[in-house]
């Protein structure tokens, strides 16, 4: 069984986790093309790869990089260095 | 019964022609490219040749024939898909499948087996019964059954899955077969060299040119070549191909896993699917249960197995087949699938001149082979999608008029 290194709670097997996908960012003030890209393209090649993982004992959500060639977990990323501005008010969006 | 082996039997001389090449330097241009040796590439090169008279093509392959997602899969041919564009395009690689061993003069082991899809729902059975309207609008074998149909047909069955999951009924798709998936490559390759084509193992491409726009050449391990098209057919590698040449797509890569046990008398005739359980499972002519389940939970670029796999499987298939718990598995592994958000392909032209997809290929690859090959043969020549791919370009995402075939693709989505 594969295990996943958590921050907190140590090393636990990927049987209690699914899966979330990559992380994306929505785009800020973009037109049909654009939010088309964001909702569906992915990175697809392999290579380090943000995604999420949610963890269900714990019911809590992680931010991991991992290399998904080798499936090795590089590092956790604490969510408050991904935060991003919100949407603006802008009435071109 | 292909012409061949009565030619063989009559024939006093029984020595057998070289099936393929041997290993020729690369040209230094070609009239088309196309990248992956696998049943895609191969059916695509031989018609090329065949249908078109485009002989001046390279098939590039980086391991060996067939080696790919080609060897990986269960074998499974049907056409009873959701979708009017799905359904049409998997009926007209079904019938090409029937006479592909005439056409090769070589056995496929081509086996006709009816094709069931057990429901467990009530749900399940609504979605049935809306495939089976659709597959009857177009002219399909295709109908909803009760379980004395199942009972008649497979009496080693537990229909009420240990109790937890009866079965209500199936989606029964008579003309479901299996092939010979590794014949299915060869006889494409060996036609397509005996028309002209080249075929190259163990080159891996490394770089695709690209100017203004338009392709120009690819670079290999074995040095650089000159063309104006290239046809990426490289299913789980599709994304290294495209990030070569710059263009995003929505594939995604998940490891599929598939097993088989140690032979047994035949017991099992028919191909049993069940999406509820997330498992299937046919009875090959030695005698192996080959089964499998849905994709891995992650992204992942890799061929390996898994315990985990093998464990969830076994479990489902003992609720189907109590005795199989007496079974060994003797051989596991895995394929890397290119899912696309809608379970459909990704077929066609590019926004890049001269560049050709055909990927996205998740779980439902090998039963497109023929006709994949003959439209993307049409598409590359013709520098114009064929109708019957048409609903399956890129660009569809964008215009968003996906093709929705989650409930019919494969188990498990």
């Amino acid at each position: 069984m594969k295990l996943i290194p958590l921050p907190d709670l140590g090393p636990r097997p990927r049987s209690e986790f699914d899966y979330g996908g990559e992380l994306r960012r929505p785009p800020m003030g973009a037109d049909t093309a654009l939010w088309a890209a964001y909702v569906f393209n992915r990175q697809g090649a392999p290579g380090l790869l943000r995604e999420w993982w949610y963890h269900r004992p714990t019911g809590a959500w992680y931010l991991f990089e991992r290399d998904t060639l080798a499936d090795r977990f590089i590092r956790h990323i604490p969510v408050q260095d991904i935060q991003y501005e919100l949407p603006s008010a802008d009435p071109a969006v | 019964m292909p012409w061949r082996l009565l030619k063989f039997a009559l024939n006093p001389n029984h020595s057998e022609p070289r099936f393929f090449p041997p290993e020729t330097p690369l040209k230094e241009r070609y009239d088309m490219v196309i990248i992956g040796g696998g049943g895609h590439g191969l059916a695509c090169a031989y018609y090329l040749a065949r249908e078109h008279g485009v002989t001046n093509v390279a098939v590039l392959e980086q391991g060996y024939l067939g080696g790919g997602n080609t060897g990986r899969n269960t074998t499974i041919v049907r056409s009873n898909y959701l979708t009017p564009e799905g359904v049409q395009f998997y009926d007209a690689s079904l019938k090409l499948f029937e006479d592909l061993a005439e056409d090769f003069d070589l056995n496929i082991f081509y086996s006709n087996r009816g094709h069931y899809t057990l429901a467990h729902t009530d749900s399940a059975m609504r979605t049935m019964r809306w495939r089976a309207e659709v597959n009857k609008h177009f002219g399909i074998d295709s109908e909803v059954v009760d379980r004395s149909h199942i009972a008649a047909n497979v009496p080693d069955m537990d229909l009420d899955c240990g109790g937890d999951a009866p079965v209500l009924g199936a989606l029964w798709h008579a003309p479901g077969a299996v092939a010979r998936h590794d014949a299915v490559a060869w006889g494409y390759g060996r036609g397509a060299y005996q028309r002209g084509v080249e075929i190259h193992q163990k080159t891996r491409v490394t770089g695709i040119k690209v100017d203004d726009g338009k392709v120009r050449g690819v670079s290999t391990s074995r040095g650089d070549i000159a063309c104006d098209k290239v046809i990426s057919m490289v299913a789980g590698s599709s994304p290294r191909i495209t990030s070569m040449v710059g263009l995003e797509t929505p594939i995604e890569i998940y490891p599929l896993q598939a097993c088989v046990t140690e032979p047994v008398k035949p017991f099992l005739d028919t191909i049993i699917v069940s999406g509820s359980l997330h498992a299937y499972v046919s009875q090959s002519s030695r005698g192996e249960l080959v089964m499998g389940a849905s994709v891995d939970p992650n992204v992942l670029h890799s061929t390996r197995s898994s315990f985990d796999f093998v464990e969830e499987l076994a479990d489902k298939m003992l609720d189907l087949f109590p005795f199989t718990g007496r079974l060994r598995v003797m051989r596991q592994w895995a394929g890397m699938s290119d899912i696309t958000p809608d379970f459909a392909p990704i077929m066609g032209k590019t926004p890049i001149e001269g560049f050709y997809l055909d990927a996205g290929w998740g779980t439902w690859g090998f039963k497109a082979t023929p006709i994949s090959g003959k439209t993307m043969a049409w598409t590359a020549v013709n520098d114009r999608n064929h109708e019957l791919i048409e609903p399956f370009r890129l660009e569809r995402f964008a215009d968003f008029v996906q093709v929705g075939e989650r409930g019919a693709a494969s188990v498990g989505h």
